[in-house]
């Protein structure tokens, strides 16, 4: 998948998790990644982040701390 | 018809199937006597009624137990101890005491005479009669010992009739109408008309179209359409009409052509959700027609134009019967073994893992399959692949609903059976066709809207349940595409801050704390009607007299479709519409209840049985290790612990190379997933694509590997639908490929595992496999092929807690506990009009065809809808100089097509809807990538579009076709 369509999806993934109350988003955020994104969308993140995750949701990159 | 009584014949499936002649009721019981006899009835009940279940058959005409009587003929006449005359038995009810005789000498005076005048008017061509053996009227003439009719045209003064063409002169009988054959599937024939209205009554009372009229009065009676025809009216050829029709005036053109069957078995339509179970009524191996089952408890009796008539695909001369492979997609197909063809996948497949890893090939399974198939599909994956690349076509419809109902009530499925509508108040239907795509539930609904129920319709367009006959109070909320999330919040909105909701139920089912943190967020004024209003398109006023409806009304009921969960808030809206339901208390009751309207026969199964990458069967989550043992336990094999592909990810993958094989059974991705070049970029960059369906269907043209498919009516299994109802799928004939689906699965399984060494599956039949199903599954437990012969279906969950299956859900509980309410923020989706695609395009289905039209294409139902069209405003039109009937061209930035245009007004300015029911059109080229956070279902409901004028098919649509053509090549045999 692009890059790009990757930042889509984690980022509608993050933007819902930051309307949720209670201070636990980005493990929101988080859990959902690894109960649906497949082990090598989950690298491309992973490495997406590693290069400076331009363009990710801030909870995206505070979920990327624990994934 | 005549009644086929077969007592639990073994293995088919009836139950006693007579007509009682009038409907059952509930009530309290009545004790009453009839010919001497003692019998107890509920309230209610008609004397005809209560003489049949004491097995005395009261002659009559006009009555039967799908209709409410109407005491016409006057052949069912009785007598009754202390009352004067011979009344109606159809139209009198039970009473405590009565004394009633069926059979005396004055009743036999009386019905002679009734039945002499019928037949005075009624052709005597018993023998050649299509409905010989299965006419009403013969057999009521026999029942009442009819020997000779006396009146004669007295000479020179032809006695008028309605069924001589020409009288004995030569001359043209006035009376006499010709046949309407308008109707591919069935036939009118006025001159074995008898009057009884109970074509009309039909069509109104079961189905609620109200197409058919009596005109004139007396002699001039007629059974009339409206119309030219039956095919010009307003006739959805539901076939109601036909099944009442006690004589040969509405036949089946296929009984006309092949004469009445000789067995019938009961099945399970393979078309949408609602499961309708029908006869499949046979002569040897050939189907001669389906008729509805009265005991079918999902369509009580009722069926649509797919399900009763269109299974003519089946036998369709485009179906492949042989096994094909070919090295490339460019070569023609090569017929082969079919033990050729599976060492040749079996070797492909395992190459491919060797080569690019274990996790680089997967299979999609199908909501048209049965549940036994798609267990072993994901089975296929999870234990013999050793991944967890499964995914269904629930994906791209369904996937929101398991997700959103997951997080608030606790599972995946629907609250309510279908009878529940019958004691709704309100109902409120969402993103949903109901008479086009779940046209029998659609029925039901239209029957308690004319008892006074009121309607809420959230839809951009008008939809034809807003047009039903005698519709009582209803609302329209039109929204714009996209904006479903702010519409049902701002019903929320109303209910919490006008202090509608319910504090009770809350309190005692709800997590309070997640109810206090909704409250507060929902109060907001951001979400009012009023502020929402110009996002929305819904005038606020509107918006709060519909949601005081929901809220204030009694029994509110809430129906969706893919116009909730096709769209990138997908998840969230469905999670809305739970938060509406449980602060209104409408869950855990008859009347009540959110449902989800599956789009496919099996969707609600495929999702049950693991077909999901992140879940085994029963939605437990892969990374469970408890659950996995279960599997680990019962498959022999160690399974992987993360989630697999879904679709749109496998094709993402297999553009980026790391993504080889797929084995897609009864799915065709090319023409019905969003996207289409992204989609054929996919498939076209796969080494080893297996397709296993009826026919060389779009996805085929990519395909290295056909594997023949078989029908519904070709195997064993089971379908369970949108009310979560297992309902037996029963072979009437041999698979004409000569395997039934799961046996082709297994031969696969089993080519692999001979290549990999491992243990060789040996399923004998389906029922083993359910067996397997309810040993692992808990809410399966209680299911097995035995119940469902006893039950006729079950209703999951099926277990020891439930044994008789669960009609409701969350009666006394949520099934995770208390419900949870979810904050459902309004997040646009980037997919907006703008200057270059001013007009927002939605996409939904037409009654007559289904789906990707692969079926229904291949029937006569393509009289009805034989293109895709675009409905654009009368406004937007005019602005582009478009006249009706005009070929556009339709872009987006994701591709373009072209098709004719529909004027009307029931889009809104700015919105254009077609279907993707033709391959012709493959409106699918135009749909984006967007999707659902939560699951990736595609955003089919928003894209934004231009319109303009074009002189026909663009430049891709003839590339298209001719790549298809070049294609579907199969190499003529040596």
């Amino acid at each position: 998948m692009t890059d790009a369509k990757m930042v889509l999806m984690a980022n509608q993934i993050a933007s819902f998790f930051a309307t949720q109350p209670g201070g636990d988003q980005a493990a929101g955020v988080a859990a959902h990644l690894k109960d649906f994104w497949e082990p090598r969308m989950l690298n491309q993140l992973k490495t997406y982040l590693g290069q400076g995750g331009e363009g990710l949701h801030a909870l995206v990159i505070e979920a990327g701390q624990t994934l | 018809m005549k009644d086929f009584i077969i007592p639990w014949e073994n293995g088919t499936g009836i139950q006693d199937d007579i007509d009682r002649g009038t409907p059952a009721k509930m009530g309290k019981p009545v004790t009453l006597t009839i010919d001497g006899m003692e019998i107890t009835v509920p309230e209610g009940t008609s004397v005809m009624r209560a003489a049949s279940e004491l097995g005395i058959q009261v002659p009559k005409l006009c009555a039967t137990d799908s209709l409410e009587a109407f005491g016409s003929c006057r052949l069912c006449a009785v007598e009754i101890e202390g009352r004067r005359g011979t009344p109606a038995s159809c139209t009198t009810p039970v009473h405590a005491g009565m004394k009633v005789h069926t059979q005396t000498d004055k009743l036999r005076r009386i019905r002679k005479g009734v039945m002499e005048l019928y037949i005075s008017d009624h052709p005597l061509d018993c023998l050649t009669c299509s409905a010989n053996g299965d006419c009403e009227l013969q057999d009521m003439a026999g029942a009442v010992g009819l020997r000779d009719v006396r009146y004669e045209a007295p000479k020179n003064a032809p006695l008028a009739n309605h069924f001589e063409a020409r009288n004995t002169s030569g001359e043209a009988n006035p009376e006499w109408l010709s046949k309407d054959d308008s109707n591919p599937y069935f036939s009118y024939d006025p001159s074995k008309c008898i009057v009884c209205n109970r074509c009309v009554r039909a069509c109104e009372e079961v189905q609620g179209t109200f197409a058919l009229t009596i005109e004139g009065r007396g002699f001039d009676s007629r059974v009339a359409v409206g119309a030219e025809n039956f095919l010009a009216s307003d006739c959805v050829s539901c076939g109601a009409c036909v099944q009442a029709c006690p004589t040969a005036t509405l036949q089946e053109k296929s009984v006309i052509e092949m004469g009445t069957p000789d067995r019938s078995v009961v099945t399970t339509c393979a078309y949408c959700g609602v499961g309708c179970s029908f006869k499949a009524e046979m002569q040897g191996d050939q189907l001669v027609r389906m008729v509805p089952y009265k005991h079918g408890k999902a369509n009580r009796g009722h069926s649509c134009v797919k399900g009763r008539f269109a299974y003519g695909y089946a036998t369709h001369k485009d179906r492949i019967l042989s096994p094909m492979v070919r090295e490339s997609v460019d070569q023609p197909w090569r017929e082969v073994s079919w033990n050729e063809a599976l060492s040749f996948a079996a070797k492909k497949l395992v190459g491919l893992q060797q080569k690019y890893g274990q996790k680089s090939i997967g299979v999609i399974t199908s909501s048209r399959c049965t549940n036994e198939e798609t267990y072993l599909v994901q089975k296929l994956t999870r234990a013999v692949f050793g991944n967890n690349n499964t995914d269904t076509c629930a994906r791209v419809c369904h996937s929101p609903t398991g997700y959103g109902l997951g997080q608030t009530f606790g599972t995946s499925a629907g609250t309510q059976d279908f009878d529940s509508v019958e004691k709704s108040d309100v109902v409120v239907v969402i993103g949903a066709n109901p008479t086009d795509g779940h046209p029998v539930f659609a029925s039901r609904l239209r029957k308690r809207l004319r008892e006074g129920a009121k309607l809420i319709v959230i839809d951009p367009r008008r939809i034809d349940l807003l047009e039903t006959p005698h519709l009582n109070e209803s609302h329209h909320l039109p929204l714009k595409p996209g904006t479903n999330v702010a519409v049902v919040s701002a019903l929320g909105h109303v209910i919490v801050t006008e202090g509608l909701y319910d504090e009770t139920f809350i309190a005692e089912r709800c997590d309070v704390d997640a109810w206090e943190d909704y409250k507060a967020f929902i109060s907001d004024e951001r979400h009012s009607p009023e502020a929402t209003e110009a996002l929305t398109g819904v005038p606020a006023a509107k918006l709060r007299e519909a949601a005081r409806a929901y809220a204030q009304g009694g029994n509110g009921a809430i129906y969706y479709g893919l116009g909730v969960t096709e769209h990138s808030q997908g998840s969230t809206t469905v999670m809305a519409i739970a938060n509406l339901a449980m602060m209104t208390g409408n869950i855990g009751r008859e009347g009540v209840g959110v449902n989800p309207l599956r789009g496919q026969n099996n969707v609600q199964g495929s999702c049950d049985m693991g077909s999901f990458p992140h879940e085994l069967p029963g939605y437990r989550h892969v990374k469970q290790p408890e659950v996995r043992k279960i599997f680990e336990d019962t498959w022999g094999v160690e399974l992987d612990a993360e989630p697999g592909l879904r679709i749109p990810n496998m094709l993402d993958a297999a553009v980026d190379g790391t993504f080889k094989g797929l084995y897609c059974q009864g799915e065709d991705i090319l023409q019905s997933d969003p996207d289409t070049k992204h989609v054929a970029a996919g498939l076209a960059a796969m080494e080893c694509v297996i397709v296993h369906d009826l026919f060389l269907n779009e996805t085929a043209n990519y395909a290295h590997v056909f594997l023949p498919g078989s029908s519904f009516l070709e195997k064993e299994g089971t379908f369970t639908n949108a009310e979560r109802r297992i309902n037996r799928v029963r072979k009437v004939m041999a698979p004409k490929n000569g395997y039934e689906d799961w046996e082709v699965t297994q031969l696969l399984a089993n080519a692999v595992l001979k290549e990999t060494v491992g243990k060789p599956w040996s399923y004998a039949h389906p029922a083993e496999i359910m067996a397997e199903i309810a040993a692992t599954t808990p809410s399966f437990a209680g299911v097995d092929y035995t119940v469902l012969e006893e039950k006729g279906s079950v209703q999951w969950p099926c277990n020891e807690d439930h044994p008789d299956g669960t009609p409701l859900m969350h009666v006394d509980g949520f099934v995770r506990g208390k419900g949870r309410f979810i904050v459902t923020e309004y997040i646009a989706t980037d997919e907006k009009s703008g200057p270059r695609f001013p007009l927002l395009l939605t996409t939904g289905r037409i009654l007559s065809q289904y789906n990707v039209g692969a079926q229904t294409r291949r029937t006569e139902n393509s009289v009805w809808h034989d293109q895709d069209v675009l409905e654009i405003h009368p406004h937007d039109a005019e602005n582009r100089g478009l006249r009706d009937g005009d070929w556009v061209r339709l872009a987006s930035r994701s591709g373009e097509t072209s098709l004719r245009v529909k004027i009307t007004d029931r889009v809104s300015p700015g919105v254009v809807y077609t279907t993707f029911h033709h391959p012709d059109t493959q409106a699918n080229v135009i749909t984006t990538d967007y999707s659902d956070w939560a699951t990736n279902c595609p955003e089919y409901k928003v894209t934004a579009v231009q319109v303009s004028p074009s002189n026909g098919p663009s430049e891709w649509q003839e590339r298209y076709n001719a790549q298809a053509e070049q294609s579907r090549r199969i190499e003529a045999a040596e």
